[in-house]
This record gives C-alpha cells, sequence and structure tokens, in this order.
C-alpha cells in the first residue's frame, strides 16, 4: 500500500513541465487578477466582510442603538435562544423551522416545473417566443405587486377564486393552505427566472449527441438521462443552490399576504430578524438570530456545493485517466 | 505631500472601516439636547428667517389637508418656511429615530400618542411642557384623558393636535330596510339590529376581522367591562383578566352565531361593507375621507360603539406635536417650531377635515368640525381610552395581543388558551423591556 501511494505522484516529465509553466502563469496573474477585482473587493470588505465581523461583535451584548448603555453580555443572545428562556426563543425557532418547511416544499417544484417548461419552449414550434415571454413575465414584477394581486385574488371571502369554486376556503388564514397559497405564488412568480436559464443551457446542448443517440435508439427518457441531464449539469448546480437561498430568504410573499399568520405560522425567519433588529432595534438579539440563521445557509449551501463538487472530483478524475490513457497511447 | 500622494489603498479602507466604526461610537457620546430651547416671546418668532424640517406620517387621505394647513402656515410666516417630509408611520419611525440619534433630526414632528413614552426613552423626543405653557395653552384646553396619556415620567412629550377613534359605520340603506332607525348603543340594542338586519336579507351583516382593527375592538370591549390591557407600573399584561376573556370571547361569538363568516383576512370587512355586502363595521375614523372618495354612492352613518359592557369606551390614539432632541441646538430653529405648533393648534379646526376630532378645545366647537360625520363622537371624547405609557407596548401589541386576538377569532384556541399563552410571553417582554429602557415607572 506505502509502495502505491508514493508512486501514484510519478508522473511522466512532459506534464511536469506543463505544472511547471501553469504554476509560473497562476504567478504573473495574481497581481493583475487582485488589481482587477481590487474595486469589488473594496465594497465587499466595507459593505459585506466588516458589517458580518461588526455584526458578530454586536450579537455579544445587548445593543440598541438608541440607548446609552450597550453592555456586553457575552454569548447570552445565543443561550438564551438555544435554550428558551429568551422571550424570542419560541417564535424564533418557529420562523426557522417555517422557513425550511418553505425551502423544502418550493424547491424541488422550482427545480422541476420550470425544467419541464424549458423543455418544451426549447422545441420548434409557432408562438414559442410569445410563451417564453409569458412565462417569464410575472418575474418582473415586485413582490408587493404580486402579494397584494393574489391577497385579492385568494381572499376566503371576497377572493375570485373562491367564488369560481364556489367554497370557502381559507386560503391565507389557515395551514396548510396558507403554505399551497404561498408556494403556488412563489412558484408562478419565480419559475420565468429558472426557466431562462435552463433554456439557455438546453440550447447549448449539442445537437449531434441528440442525433446519436437517436441513432442508437435511445428513449426520450435515455435521451434525457444521458444527454440533457450531463449538459446542463453545470447550470443545474447553480439554479439549485441560488434556488435554495432565494427560498431560505423568503419575506415579502408571507409578510404582505399572510402578515406572518396564522398565528405565527408563516412567519419567516428573515421576517423574524427583521422585526427584531429593525423595528425593536433590538440589534443585539437580531444579530444573533442572524449568525444562527447563517449557520443553517452556510450548512445547506455547503452541503449542495460538497455533494455537486465531489460528484465533479470524481468526473474529473475519469476525464484525467482518460487524457493519460490518451498521452500513453 | 509626499504621504498623499503615496498613500495605500489598504490604508483608505482601513479608514474607511473606521469612520464606519467610530460614526456610531461618535453617536452615543455626543449628548443630545434634552428640552426646547430658550422660551418663546408672547409674539412668537421674531429672529431672522429659518427653515424647519418636519415629519411626518400623513400619506393617507389625510396627507392634503396637512399640506394645505402647512402651505397656510407658510403663507402667513414671513421669518419661518416649514419643509415636510411625509413617510408612512411605519419608515417614519425607523427612520426619525436613526436620523435623531445621528444628528440629523427634524425640527418638529407629529407622532403618534402610543409612540410617545418609547420615543421619550429612546431620547429621540424632548419635555414640552414648558413650551406648553409658553405657547399660552393650558391643560383644560385638552380633553383631561388625553392630557393624562400625554404624560410619561412627569413630563408631557407632546402637544395634541387631535384625537381618533374606532367607531360604528352602518349601511343606512340596509338599516332602512330592516326598519332600524339608528345605530344601537347597547349591546342588546345591538344584536336586535343585526338579527332585524339579516331578517331583511343580509346574511352576514357584521365581519369579524382576525386582523387590524380586531385588536382596536378587542381592547375598546375589554375597557368597556373595566379592564386594563397592561398593570400601571408597565410589568404585567392583564389582558386575560376576566374582562378580557369577556371582551374576546363577544367577538368571537359573532362568527359563531354566523353574524360574520369565518376566516376574515385583513382589509376583507372594509372591502365587503364597501360592496354593501355587510351593514356594520367598526373601524377608524381616518376611513371617513377613504369612504367618501373610493365608495360615493355608498350611504352610510358614523356612531359610537355601542357600550356592550358595564361602561361606554372605545380605543383612541392622538396625532402629538413633538419637538426632537438636537446635537447642536438651534435657539432660532426652537422659537420657530414653537410658533408653528402653536398656530398649527390653534388652526386645528381646519385639521377636521382630514377626519379627526381635534384636541385643542376652542376648535371642537367650530362649524368646521360640527359640520364632519366624526363630531357625532365628539361627545365620547372622555369616554376614550389610550394605550398606556410604556416603553415598547406598540411591539408587546404586535407580538402578543394581536397574536392572541387573531388566533381566537380564527378559532384556533379559545379566548382564554389564547389570552392566557400570550400574556405570559408579554410579561417576559415586558420585563426584559424595562430592564432595557431602565425606567417602569408610568407617569
Amino acid at each position: 500500500m506505502v509502495a502505491t501511494d508514493v508512486q501514484t505522484p510519478a508522473t511522466p516529465p512532459s506534464v511536469e513541465k506543463e505544472v511547471w509553466d501553469e504554476k509560473r502563469a497562476a504567478r504573473k496573474d495574481t497581481r493583475e487578477g487582485w488589481l482587477f477585482c481590487a474595486p469589488y473587493l473594496v465594497l465587499f470588505a466595507v459593505f459585506v466582510i466588516f458589517p458580518a465581523v461588526w455584526g458578530l461583535w454586536i450579537s455579544l451584548h445587548r445593543y440598541d442603538f438608541t440607548l446609552p448603555d450597550k453592555p456586553f453580555i457575552g454569548l447570552d443572545n445565543y443561550t438564551g435562544l438555544i435554550d428558551g428562556s429568551s422571550p424570542w426563543s419560541a417564535v424564533f425557532w418557529e420562523s426557522i423551522r417555517n422557513t425550511l418547511l418553505f425551502t423544502v416544499l418550493s424547491v424541488p417544484l422550482l427545480l422541476v416545473v420550470p425544467l419541464a417548461i424549458a423543455m418544451v419552449l426549447n422545441q420548434k414550434f409557432a408562438g414559442r417566443n410569445l410563451f417564453r415571454a409569458i412565462y417569464f413575465a410575472p418575474y418582473v414584477l415586485g413582490v408587493a405587486v404580486i402579494a397584494v394581486l393574489w391577497r385579492y385574488l385568494l381572499d376566503a371571502n371576497v377572493g375570485l377564486i373562491n367564488y369560481y369554486l364556489g367554497r370557502a376556503i381559507p386560503w391565507l388564514t389557515d395551514v396548510p393552505q396558507a403554505w399551497v397559497s404561498l408556494v403556488g405564488v412563489t412558484v408562478w412568480w419565480t419559475l420565468g427566472f429558472n426557466c431562462a436559464i435552463y433554456l439557455a443551457a438546453l440550447q447549448d446542448v449539442p445537437r449531434s449527441l441528440y442525433e446519436a443517440a437517436a441513432m442508437d435508439g435511445a428513449s426520450w427518457w435515455q435521451k434525457f438521462r444521458t444527454v440533457t441531464l450531463p449538459g446542463i449539469r453545470s447550470v443545474l448546480v447553480f439554479i439549485v443552490s441560488t434556488t435554495i437561498i432565494a427560498s431560505m430568504n423568503m419575506f415579502g410573499q408571507s409578510f404582505l399576504m399572510t402578515q406572518g399568520g396564522p398565528g405565527n405560522e408563516t412567519r419567516t425567519a428573515i421576517m423574524q430578524i427583521s422585526d427584531t433588529g429593525l423595528r425593536q432595534f433590538d440589534s443585539g438579539m437580531g444579530s444573533a438570530m442572524s449568525m444562527i440563521f447563517m449557520f443553517f445557509l452556510v450548512v445547506i449551501s455547503g452541503s449542495v456545493f460538497w455533494l455537486t463538487n465531489r460528484d465533479s472530483d470524481a468526473q474529473a478524475k475519469v476525464r484525467k485517466a482518460k487524457a493519460e490513457a490518451r498521452a500513453q497511447a | 505631500m509626499s504621504t498623499r500622494t503615496h498613500r495605500h489603498p489598504r490604508i483608505a479602507t482601513a479608514a474607511a472601516a473606521c469612520a464606519l466604526l467610530l460614526g456610531p461610537a461618535g453617536c452615543a457620546s455626543t449628548a443630545l439636547s434634552e428640552d426646547t430651547g430658550p422660551p418663546l416671546g408672547s409674539d412668537g418668532y421674531t429672529g431672522p428667517p429659518v427653515t424647519l424640517q418636519y415629519w411626518n406620517g400623513f400619506t393617507g387621505g389625510d396627507g392634503p389637508y396637512m399640506r394645505a394647513m402647512v402651505d397656510e402656515f407658510n403663507a402667513a410666516h414671513d421669518n419661518i418656511q416649514v419643509e415636510s417630509n411625509t413617510l408612512g408611520w411605519t419608515d417614519f419611525y425607523q427612520r426619525i429615530v436613526a436620523a435623531v440619534h445621528a444628528g440629523q433630526g427634524p425640527d418638529v414632528a407629529v407622532m403618534q400618542l402610543d409612540n410617545l413614552a418609547t420615543q421619550a426613552a429612546r431620547s429621540v423626543i424632548v419635555p414640552v411642557e414648558d413650551a406648553i405653557e409658553q405657547m399660552g395653552f393650558s391643560p383644560s384646553d385638552f380633553p383631561q384623558t388625553l392630557v393624562e396619556a400625554t404624560t410619561f415620567n412627569g413630563h408631557a412629550w407632546g402637544v395634541p393636535l387631535d384625537s381618533h377613534t374606532i367607531a360604528s359605520y352602518a349601511n343606512t340603506d340596509q338599516l332602512n330596510a330592516a326598519g332600524v332607525a339608528a345605530q344601537a348603543g347597547t349591546g342588546a340594542a345591538f344584536e336586535s339590529e343585526l338579527a332585524a338586519v339579516q331578517q331583511s336579507g343580509v346574511a352576514e351583516p357584521f365581519w369579524m376581522p382576525n386582523k387590524w382593527p380586531a385588536h382596536l375592538m378587542f381592547l375598546s370591549l375589554l375597557w368597556q367591562g373595566g379592564g386594563e390591557p397592561y398593570s400601571a407600573d408597565g410589568l404585567t399584561a392583564t389582558y386575560n383578566s376576566p374582562a378580557g376573556v369577556e371582551a374576546l370571547s363577544w367577538m368571537v361569538d359573532q362568527v359563531k352565531r354566523g353574524v360574520s363568516p369565518t376566516n376574515v383576512a385583513i382589509d376583507s370587512q372594509y372591502l365587503a361593507f364597501k360592496n354593501a355586502e355587510t351593514t356594520v363595521t367598526w373601524d377608524g375614523i381616518w376611513q371617513i375621507n377613504d369612504l367618501r372618495t373610493t365608495a360615493p354612492d355608498l350611504k352610510w352613518s358614523l356612531a359610537p360603539i355601542p357600550k356592550v359592557f358595564a361602561s361606554p369606551a372605545s380605543w383612541a390614539n392622538s396625532h402629538q406635536f413633538v419637538m426632537l432632541s438636537q446635537r447642536e441646538p438651534d435657539a432660532d430653529k426652537q422659537q420657530a417650531g414653537k410658533t408653528f405648533i402653536k398656530w398649527m393648534v390653534e388652526h386645528s379646526s381646519e385639521w377636521a377635515a382630514a377626519g379627526m376630532i381635534p384636541a385643542y378645545e376652542p376648535a371642537r366647537s367650530s362649524p368646521e368640525f360640527t359640520n364632519m360625520p366624526q363630531s357625532a363622537l365628539s361627545g365620547q371624547i372622555e369616554n376614550f381610552h389610550y394605550m398606556p405609557s410604556i416603553p415598547g407596548v406598540g411591539d408587546v401589541n404586535v407580538q402578543t395581543l394581536e397574536l392572541a386576538v387573531s388566533e381566537a377569532v380564527l378559532g384556533r384556541q379559545t379566548p382564554q388558551q389564547a389570552l392566557d399563552q400570550q400574556a405570559a410571553r408579554a410579561d417576559d417582554i415586558l420585563a426584559s423591556n424595562a430592564e432595557k429602557f431602565g425606567a417602569t415607572n408610568q407617569g
């Protein structure tokens, strides 16, 4: 075992030279790269890194900027939230639970439905561009517009939807109906964005691959699995990550359509954090909530990244092995 | 010179970061003014021309009337120019707190009474009892209950402009069709009024909202039954008292009896009233202008909400002129500010057109007010109840009391359960607020 481990890194001289060249190129590029990135990095440092670190510091205080006393209280904000002794604890964890529930309900739909629509819109048919525009249209509307629109459509007593259904379904004032409404409206509103990205990716999949697959007698499902999905893989990873993050950050829909209700059942984490930090000026507690929420975001985004990256590492190895085999031959 | 030309970008970044870090720290160390400046003479402000910044939240139907009054004031005063900044109430409080603490606050503003204690505790506003005296007003110029409600920690924090309450709007066509001559004054009469209207074909004549203004209805009924939402020391929620449970049960009963549909979402009851789908709705008197403009064909009457329990009472709030804490107080602007407030209060009969009840006694006997629908409530003004002066009480209401009302009206919890559960949470928040604001005594 030891012997093979030592032997593995041994590579032919030609490859060694190539690696050295890359290194030199990389070293030379660094300075220019930093230069080009500098304007953004300055903004990033001032408006993202610095506030994040400062937020961490604030979360260790009972911090209200309007009051003269901002005592350092160590981890009290965190322990109060975690052991339930803070009056905000229960509602905060309920908001985290609601956010995760919304994410679990909305992300699969936001991945699958736009892909299906994009595949249809990728076919050649009359009025294709019109349909592409129609599916994208809701996305250009602001959240305030779509929320007010749907609030009236979905109203239990004066809404158009119940009028046509001839029933009095409490779309916004009871669960699980409120979740159906919120997820449904969100999918209707944002699917156009994912759809447009899918469509761009689908158009990049070489037609020759489909032709080759067809000649090999591949079924529709086989073509989808072996040509379409691998072809849009990198875009898929991007959509998965951005959709999860967008869903975790849901705020406007429930703020405007259900006001977090019934009770606190559709109150999301961002809603709770902004309420605590910006309305009650309890910046210390609000920052502590943000940090805990960030922990969830990091864990989830990290696992998505890790899962997909591990996969692409494996593929890279396969590619490298094939390239080496070709070089040997 | 050479240091400037060779300045490294990293230093600039560090400097920017320092400025950000020190900015807020600087805010805390520089003292804010705590009074309204030198006394105002009997002939008002006579100094050089000044421009005043005046912030308010009149974005609704009341906005045009406020603008007209400010224009009139500007025309009448050569040496004072008032510049208004109007933004919605929610944004208003967030921004004015930040602006004052950054030393960029306005000279004068209007705030709602239930915010005064909170803003006083946050050092945003200054006591005005001396200023009120300098303006030539005495407490007897305003309703007694209102003057008491303006007091916190032994000081007056605002000069009352108006009172606004919730009242009962009724569709007069539907009342007439049911043979009801006038709106009911008691709970029993109200019940038979609704029954009569149901008989004549309006299936659900009194829609019970679960959100705004549901908690204002609840508070009114709580006070009618002799209850109080919070203890006098501001440390305990008392809205789960028997009076509170009775009040909320009465609201839930309207749904159970079928007078109201279930699941009335925000604004639905008001929309239904405008569309003549329901006969009676309790809402703020500030909706008068909205009803006049958006439902011009609707015939309605306005009356005090009926006395359902022992004594007449209804929730009310008040717009108050306040003077802001200043980092660098300017004696001229402070004097001009007081002149402006004095003029506005003295001319507040014009403000009646915005759907409000002027707080200034002489204004309430003017024809501008007595011709308005809300003058029907003027006799009730001493029965108006205001939120107690407890810093942070507004948020406690939003977080707990409103939630309890909503849960019970939607039928998700019994009134007792909902009120007990939220009152327990309110106690925790009140304790945490008392510790935070450091002052627990009520004025």
